[in-house]
């Protein structure tokens, strides 16, 4: 009896955990195109978030490109298939790999950062000084930086993508002799706008769900400093899942398309 | 001295009468609850201008949700909130902010924005008003001159992380001060800091008050703070006033929950 009343519960606080979110998404959207708009704060946003995302994009993503190559290599020389490795790997990292890896590494990056910045602006009450000073603190601080992960997202996803390719080339150039010019023009001729596109406005969507939970997690944080480290830790965790579920449901769509 | 006052306009009619001037906010029978605490029970007050008003009450006791129904922060149950002669409960959110620059407002914890400078902190409410200041793009001297009001012009350039708490108090006070409030609402002003610290805060209120003529309100459960700088005090007990009149007044009172206040 206990265990049933706690799942229903469980069950019902996620519904409304849901709801919320959804709520909390309405709003964004029925306020971002109504002035004032706060530009100098989104160019301070976007700049804040993917200059602070860079160095991990770039480490991640190199390390991705080498690991993927070394891993594929001796399966491909086995079946004779090693002069596939750049087209192989350059679909697997353009559709799936780089933008679902730099939006995990962005949702503990990023998500974690806003959840744990707006928490701690409610509980020492930033965000009613905010308000009472005539500010709009969901327009100044939510929009902001919402807009700025949409923003952001797919330009550090493509970075990624690139740097992974470049490690993937520098493991082909060092144990197949294959030149970087090669690697490339072979990456490229593999790829068509078919599998950028599809990745791209996924991309859009995945910062869009990173900064939406960040925001929301933050912005709703419950009072005292324990309530911003669950802001932030809940942050990482529920933008991570809604991740996972943007990617089903996009690739499930592209793939409705690939068969037209 | 009176008690339990449940007739709102007896205390307006009365109040007026005491001290000649107008009412600056009008509280008439404030509810509010957070499902099922009830926190505020037919609360009534009235701020006369150029006053200075302490509230005091018990720590969870509902003075901070009072004073946060002031400003539109708290949407109260039921009850009318009439500030600067305006219902607050009624006005759309443009007017809402309008108002909100005549009303400046000290938070518990000087809630100064982490990530800007001092000099930030205090550009960030002229924002949406310099219509009102009359300020074109060079707001610094306006900076500069709360900023010496509260005797911090070197911290300009400083972080609030850099600041101590009593700083973060005065630089918070600044902030407040840049708008030209014509009522001022003070939530626990010294709480948190020692006394000394405590004295020279009291002290740069009075001066405030008397350099610009703003209404003061200022909720607190410090008695010291009280007894210094109100001019009229309202006991919040139960979510009521309970018992109203001068610090000598309600200092001298035998009613134990009157006198539990004042017992050192």
């Amino acid at each position: 009896m206990g265990n049933t009343s706690t799942l229903f519960k469980g069950v019902k606080e996620f519904f409304v955990e849901i709801g919320d979110l959804s709520h909390f998404a309405a709003r964004f959207l029925r306020e971002v195109l109504k002035p004032p708009f706060e530009f100098k704060e989104l160019i301070r946003q976007c700049y804040q978030m993917g200059n602070r995302s860079l160095m991990l994009v770039t480490v991640t993503g190199f390390i991705i490109g080498l690991v993927l190559t070394l891993q594929s290599r001796p399966t491909l020389i086995q079946f004779g298939a090693v002069s596939w490795m750049p087209n192989m790997v350059g679909i697997s990292i353009v559709r799936e790999i780089g933008p679902v890896i730099t939006a995990l590494i962005c949702a503990g990056r990023i998500a974690s950062g806003i959840g744990a910045e707006l928490g701690s602006m409610r509980v020492t009450e930033q965000i009613d000084a905010m308000e009472v000073s005539g500010t709009n603190p969901f327009k100044y601080l939510v929009i902001t930086r919402i807009m700025a992960t949409t923003l952001m997202l797919p330009i550090l996803v493509l970075y990624g993508d690139l740097v992974a390719l470049y490690g993937s080339a520098l493991v082909e150039n060092l144990k197949g002799d294959v030149s970087f010019q090669l690697y490339f023009n072979t990456v490229f001729d593999a790829l068509s706008f078919s599998d950028l596109v599809p990745a791209t406005i996924k991309s859009f969507f995945f910062g869009f769900a990173i900064g939406l939970v960040g925001c929301y997690k933050g912005y709703y944080s419950k009072k005292g400093t324990a309530g911003v480290g669950i802001a932030a830790n809940t942050a990482v965790v529920m933008a991570s899942l809604l991740l996972f579920v943007i990617d089903f449901i996009a690739v499930f769509i592209s793939d409705i398309f690939y068969e037209l | 001295m009176s008690f339990n006052m449940t007739d709102p306009d007896q205390i307006t009619t009365s109040n007026e009468s005491a001290k000649g001037g107008k009412a600056v906010i009008e509280i008439k029978d404030l509810y509010k609850s957070f499902g099922d605490n009830h926190v505020l029970n037919g609360f009534n007050m009235t701020l006369l201008e150029g006053e200075n008003l302490v509230v005091m009450g018990k720590s969870g006791s509902g003075k901070s949700v009072m004073i946060k129904c002031l400003v539109g922060l708290v949407k109260p149950d039921s009850g009318t909130v009439k500030v600067l002669g305006k219902e607050i409960n009624t006005l759309d959110q443009q007017t809402l902010d309008e108002l909100r620059s005549d009303i400046g407002f000290l938070f518990q914890g000087s809630a100064l924005y982490d990530s800007m400078t001092v000099r930030e902190n205090l550009e960030f409410p002229m924002r949406r008003h310099k219509e009102k200041l009359g300020v074109v793009s060079d707001t610094e001297p306006l900076v500069r001159e709360a900023l010496e009001n509260v005797g911090l012009a070197h911290t300009m350039d400083l972080m609030p992380v850099e600041l101590s708490g009593g700083m973060k108090r005065r630089v918070a006070l600044a902030r407040t001060l840049i708008l030209r409030p014509k009522v001022i609402l003070y939530d626990e002003p010294t709480s948190g800091l020692d006394p000394i610290t405590s004295k020279e805060i009291i002290e740069l209120m009075r001066s405030i008050q008397k350099k610009y003529g703003t209404s003061s309100l200022i909720i607190t459960h410090d008695v010291d703070c009280a007894r210094v700088i109100s001019e009229r005090m309202i006991l919040l007990v139960d979510g009521i006033n309970y018992a109203e009149g001068t610090y000598s007044e309600l200092s001298k009172s035998t009613d134990p929950k009157v006198d539990a206040f004042f017992k050192k």
